[in-house]
């Protein structure tokens, strides 16, 4: 076990640096001049322009940028945007505000679309199993932008449930954009868990675990949902970091000051820095869940060892 | 690697529809392997693909979701079919005119142009996208993924890290650092570029899974040992047969890429005014939700509707092609 997971450790080394590689490369190219943009109107002295260039590293050619950074990142430095500020102080203060919106969206996930998924797997073909497909087809096909638009017309602006945008209102701010951020893996999930448990409550080892007398309650949670988890737990678990992106778009719609926000202001100011901080945050964390979601392969199929 | 289920055996008992997983798992994809050969012309040709065909032809939501489709393609080919009206000739008299002003079935939007022939033509960017960026994906993914899959070796391992790294970008997110770092003018070309570049992977590992798991077959064995060369093996006897479950998920992913190419668009680092597209329509609509919610509504439910098709479609092919699930 422990070997195992030193060497899926190594084996993200290569891709976390050839991400932020891409990543970089991509913001290298951006266009516009970011000091003169820091200037506005008035242009700087050629002194201090030559000074800022030199602090930022920009004189030099792609590479070695590179290198100065991964440098830099390696003795946990992010670097600073071009106002000065520190990037790890803006993920600092806006990482939680994400990842309470992605906890808020997979507990929505978890909950209704695993609910769903059992229940319409368990009375497979009848009319709420029907339904629960109905629904989800249709879930899945409206993009998620404009199921957040809808949502916020109707359910908050019209009906004056949930707030329009913004988290002034603490943990039930999150509510309507976590589920809207969720909306489409809910339907995933729903569906993965409903296929995998009717494939699996056609198993011969749930014939017999129902032949020798068990009460269908323990051959459903023990036997035959337990093994059909494997398949939504690596969904839930790729799905956060995606999830992280998708705060993108659900963040801009409620206004939410997450690290969706930010990256994506960042992106379109040009501020380097913090676009290379955030993603290869977003890049580690997917490739750390995708680590996490393996190894919990094997508490959940005693058939799993690693070695 | 579990036996090869065999097609031949009995076909659609199971007439439900949509009845199977969903989105494609690269990890776990089903390989629909015949053993019969369609070339070598037994009593009844008994192929995956005819197999497939006629149990298409009897699922009503593949005949309702492929005219749907056919309807998109022509108004997207030729828009003038379904509407006289020029969407670019506007008469700000007509502004935000609901639906039914001046005899207008869908109103007007802020510049007065009518809203109807908007929506229509929005349909070409859309499905240009689609069919773009899908098609492109396919040719890299089916090329390097069978190369993969069929040489292994540090080809393979290399494949595999890079499509690791690119894995780590999301689509959006990726899409988005790419169209800011283009400069000039960013069209239907530009967007489609970006989509293929943070899209083309899981057709990769789609493929590249399933040819290890064919190329072991038998008749591949029989074929090497007839003296076929690497080409006339790949192309012949792998990949009719370990393209199905990619063809699945490339039907799906031309939905996604639409609903993607909406959203850049909707972001505002899309295409750009004066393109029609059903994102920028949405984009624009979002000043006027209160007193213009049809201006949201309309764009919006013509593209769920393509995506809707696009995943239906996929689903149908999934339970033809699959035989796991009859």
């Amino acid at each position: 076990m422990g070997r195992y997971i030193a060497r899926r450790l190594l084996l993200t080394i290569p891709v976390l640096l050839g991400s932020t590689f891409l990543i970089f490369a991509m913001v290298y190219a951006l266009p516009g001049d970011p000091i003169a943009a820091l200037a506005g109107d008035r242009p700087l002295a050629p002194g201090v322009v030559a000074e800022l260039k030199d602090r930022y590293n920009l004189n030099d050619p792609l590479l070695v940028q590179y290198g100065k950074y991964l440098g830099a990142l390696l003795q946990g430095d992010l670097g600073t945007d071009f106002a000065g500020r520190s990037v790890s102080e803006t993920v600092a203060e806006r990482l939680p505000v994400t990842v309470k919106l992605a906890l808020v969206a997979v507990g929505f996930e978890a909950l209704i679309g695993l609910i769903a998924g059992v229940l319409a797997g368990i009375r497979k073909d009848s009319f709420f199993d029907n339904l629960v497909l109905v629904t989800t087809i249709a879930v899945v096909s409206v993009p998620v932008f404009v199921l957040g638009f809808v949502a916020q017309i109707t359910l908050a602006l019209r009906l004056n449930l949930f707030p329009i945008s913004g988290i002034g209102e603490g943990l039930y701010s999150y509510l309507l954009p976590g589920f809207v951020l969720g909306s489409l893996s809910l339907a995933v999930v729903a569906r993965l868990t409903r296929t995998s448990l009717v494939e699996n409550l056609r198993n011969d080892y749930v014939r017999t675990a129902r032949a020798k007398g068990l009460p269908p309650r323990t051959v459903l949670a023990k036997h035959a949902l337990r093994n059909s988890l494997i398949p939504v737990v690596t969904f839930l678990g790729a799905d956060l970091g995606a999830l992280l992106s998708g705060a993108i778009v659900t963040e801009g719609i409620f206004n939410i000051p997450g690290l969706g926000r930010t990256v994506f202001q960042a992106v379109q100011s040009g501020e380097g820095a913090v676009v290379v901080g955030v993603v290869t945050l977003f890049i580690f964390f997917y490739i750390v869940f995708n680590l996490v979601i393996d190894i919990a392969y094997a508490a959940l199929d005693p058939r799993i060892r690693y070695e | 690697m579990s036996s090869p289920p065999n097609v031949s055996s009995g076909q659609g008992q199971d007439g439900s529809l949509l009845r199977s997983s969903d989105a494609p798992d690269p990890t776990q994809s089903r390989l629909p392997v015949t053993t019969d050969d369609t070339s070598t012309g037994g009593d009844r040709q008994a192929s995956l693909w005819s197999d497939a065909w006629r149990q298409l032809r009897r699922n009503p939501i593949f005949i309702v979701a492929s005219m749907l489709l056919l309807v998109l393609a022509v108004m997207a080919a030729f828009p003038q079919l379904f509407t006289n009206t020029d969407p670019r000739s506007c008469d700000l008299a007509n502004s935000r005119g609901g639906p039914g002003t001046n005899g207008a079935w869908f109103g007007y939007d802020l510049q007065g142009c009518d809203y109807y022939a908007n929506v229509i033509y929005g349909a070409r960017v859309s499905m240009t996208i689609g069919v773009f960026v899908v098609g492109s994906s396919l040719f890299i993914g089916v090329v390097l993924g069978a190369l993969a899959g069929f040489y292994g070796g540090w080809f393979d391992s290399l494949m595999s890290r890079i499509t690791d790294i690119f894995f780590g970008l999301p689509l959006i997110l990726g899409a988005i650092l790419l169209l800011n770092a283009f400069t000039g003018e960013r069209g239907t070309f530009q967007v489609g570029l970006a989509l293929i570049a943070f899209g083309w992977m899981t057709i990769l590992r789609l493929l590249r899974s399933s040819v290890i798991s064919v190329k072991a077959a038998d008749y591949v064995q029989a074929a090497r040992a007839l003296g076929a060369n690497d080409w006339r093996i790949i192309t012949t006897h792998i990949l009719p047969n370990a393209i199905a479950p990619v063809l699945v998920y490339a039907t799906i992913l031309i939905g996604g890429v639409i609903a993607a190419e909406a959203t850049l668009s909707f972001l505002g680092i899309g295409l750009q005014l004066p393109a029609i597209s059903w994102g920028l329509q949405i984009n624009g609509a979002r000043n006027f939700v209160r007193t213009s919610p049809y201006l949201l509504l309309i764009p919006s439910a013509f593209l769920s509707a393509t995506v809707l098709c696009f995943i239906m479609l996929g689903d149908a092919l999934r339970d033809a092609l699959d035989p796991k699930l009859r």
